[in-house]
């Protein structure tokens, strides 16, 4: 199914000092960021960052209250037919429970003038063809996502929008949409894809936009995001342990215990912590540099914007914000 | 990335509110509440007016001369549509609430972005569903009506002035009250909301405006949208009513007032 993907250049999503307040709320902030053609774009933040209503925003269906959006130099309501440049995953419930998921796409893909046939190869596509006649009331949460993604890739648009999408689904599932995100960017759309799985993004995402209280914090490379000014740290064992710490600390290093006695080094790399113990004669049994995860990373940059810490009343701004 | 040859941007035919209308006219077709309510429609209308016109009929004989001088066998058979005018009000309602209800109206506002689309394609699918519908109840419950009223008491016939009017007038009645559905289906979002603001408005508040002393509850009487529009299905008016087309013209300005202040709404707030 990924293998029958058309190639199809991408449009670039222009995000230009987006605001949107909710009452005294405001949940995006000043928000600025272009996403490319061609690579998966990671949209990261803690919970009410602000993610959700941006991908709403950018859909049209919140109203900014400042700012512009663009999609390939074009507001979303003068796109002639937007289901043939947009596709979007925003909520997978959100179909009429007594429809059938095959009603529900000939509904949407009416709308747009497109040919109903396609109904059936979208279906295929997300591997949904048997379920299709039933109706979307009995479907799993994993299948009403899965129909979602059908619905987003009924006009096969160049532009694709993901909140969230391995909610709810199964680890075939989770694998499958993520070689999928992979394979439509690969083909040379443009993927954005929210999720608040931060080891998610790392398998899946080329470039992230980190945002967290409705502002920009990051918008760069993943390789770069994990570069940062994160330390690396590096996993030791060794005969004796305590011998080695001694010899470690002498030289500057700082120490913390680790897993099943083993010691996590910070402030020198791997190189010289083996030099430093083959000339004490020390026997090392394992010298593993670790990156920052992530979650790590993450967790460091949005410390000061995660809504829950600061004022409580701002996570209590709607149920749709994420 | 990969060498990958992307094919130049597909040409496609732009959306028009044809194909918001086709898409609406397949939601609207494909979940069970439609079927449910042209059903509830047809039984109550059509079985109504027969019970309703054979009980009145059968007491013509005892009826005083001042009642009979104001019967109307033409009304008095299909009077059921004024009870089954509600299930194609929620007919109206539910084409709207049910896509707030279930999160629906996200896809559809993503997919037809020009709101006001939405709402005059939803308009013009239940319009055309509560006419038809309409009108096979009125044709089918006067004929049926009036087989039951004969050789009892006075019956109408489609040639007599005014009568033809007055039935397939019940049809153009039905669309105004299905589009009260629809708009205030749209300003409220929600099905209990709405279904309850069409109650009060078809039947809780004329009610109680007949109860106004004087001049005051004459006019209300007159002028209450959903009782002048009522006006066209009536052969024989009582007092302080209007005239059957300038009935259906008040309750026409009522009505697309309602779908005015319902298009402010979708149009200017997050869905």
């Amino acid at each position: 199914m990924v293998n029958t993907l058309i190639a199809r250049e991408g449009k670039p999503i222009t995000v230009d000092g987006l605001v949107k307040r909710y009452g005294p709320t405001v949940a995006v902030d000043d928000l600025s960021f272009t996403v490319q053609p061609g690579v998966v774009t990671g949209f990261l933040g803690p919970n009410g960052a602000g993610k959700t209503t941006t991908m709403r925003l950018i859909l049209g269906l919140d109203l900014p209250s400042s700012g512009r959006i663009a999609i390939g130099g074009r507001r979303y309501i003068d796109l002639p037919a937007p289901l043939r440049e947009v596709g979007a995953v925003i909520d997978a419930a959100a179909v009429h429970p007594k429809r059938t998921g095959r009603n529900h796409l000939k509904g949407l893909a009416r709308s747009n003038a497109i040919d109903t046939r396609r109904v059936q190869e979208v279906l295929e596509i997300v591997g949904m063809a048997d379920v299709g006649d039933r109706r979307a009331g009995g479907y799993s949460l994993g299948m009403k996502q899965r129909l979602g993604i059908a619905a987003a890739l009924l006009g096969d648009p160049p532009v694709l929008l993901f909140d969230e999408p391995v909610n709810g689904l199964d680890p075939e599932g989770i694998v499958w949409i993520r070689q999928f995100m992979r394979a439509l960017a690969g083909a040379g759309r443009t993927v954005l894809v929210s999720s608040h799985l931060m080891s998610e993004m790392a398998q899946t995402a080329d470039h992230l936009i980190v945002i967290g209280r409705g502002k920009l914090l990051r918008d760069e490379s993943i390789r770069a995001f994990l570069d940062g000014d994160h330390h690396e740290t590096v996993l030791v064992r060794a005969q004796p342990i305590e011998e080695l710490t001694s010899v470690l600390e002498g030289a500057g290093a700082q120490l913390a215990p680790g897993p099943d006695g083993a010691v996590t080094v910070t402030g020198l790399d791997a190189t010289s912590i083996g030099d430093l113990a083959a000339e004490h004669g020390i026997a090392i049994h394992e010298l593993t540099p670790q990156r920052a995860s992530l979650e790590e990373a993450f967790m460091d940059i949005t410390r000061d914007a995660v809504e829950y810490q600061s004022t409580a009343t701002h996570a209590a701004t709607n149920g749709t914000t994420t | 990335m990969s060498t990958t040859v992307a094919l130049p941007a597909s040409s496609y035919r732009p959306a028009r509110l044809t194909d918001t209308v086709r898409s609406e006219a397949t939601k609207l077709s494909t979940i069970p509440s439609t079927t449910w309510a042209l059903i509830a429609t047809l039984i109550i209308g059509v079985g109504l007016s027969a019970l309703l016109s054979a009980v009145t009929a059968h007491a013509w004989q005892i009826d005083t001369p001042r009642v009979r001088e104001t019967w109307d066998p033409t009304a008095m058979s299909t009077s059921g549509g004024s009870i089954a005018q509600l299930a194609l009000a929620v007919l109206g309602v539910l084409a709207v609430t049910s896509e707030y209800a279930t999160g629906e109206i996200r896809s559809t506002l993503a997919a037809t972005p020009h709101r006001g689309r939405v709402l005059a394609a939803k308009a013009a699918v239940v319009s055309l569903v509560a006419f038809v519908a309409g009108e096979i109840v009125m044709f089918t419950a006067y004929g049926i009506g009036q087989a039951l009223i004969h050789g009892h008491a006075p019956t109408s016939s489609l040639s007599q002035p005014g009568v033809f009017r007055a039935v397939s007038g019940g049809g153009l009645y039905i669309i105004a009250i299905a589009l009260l559905g629809v708009g205030f289906g749209t300003l409220l979002r929600g099905t209990a909301a709405a279904i309850s603001t069409l109650v009060a408005l078809l039947y809780v508040l004329p009610a109680l405006a007949a109860a106004l002393p004087g001049e005051l509850g004459h006019a209300v009487q007159k002028y209450w949208p959903t009782q002048a529009g009522g006006q066209v299905t009536n052969v024989v008016h009582a007092a302080h009513t209007l005239g059957p087309w300038t009935g259906m013209a008040d309750l026409t300005a009522f009505t697309m007032l309602v779908l005015a202040v319902a298009y402010w709404r979708l149009t200017r707030t997050d869905s």
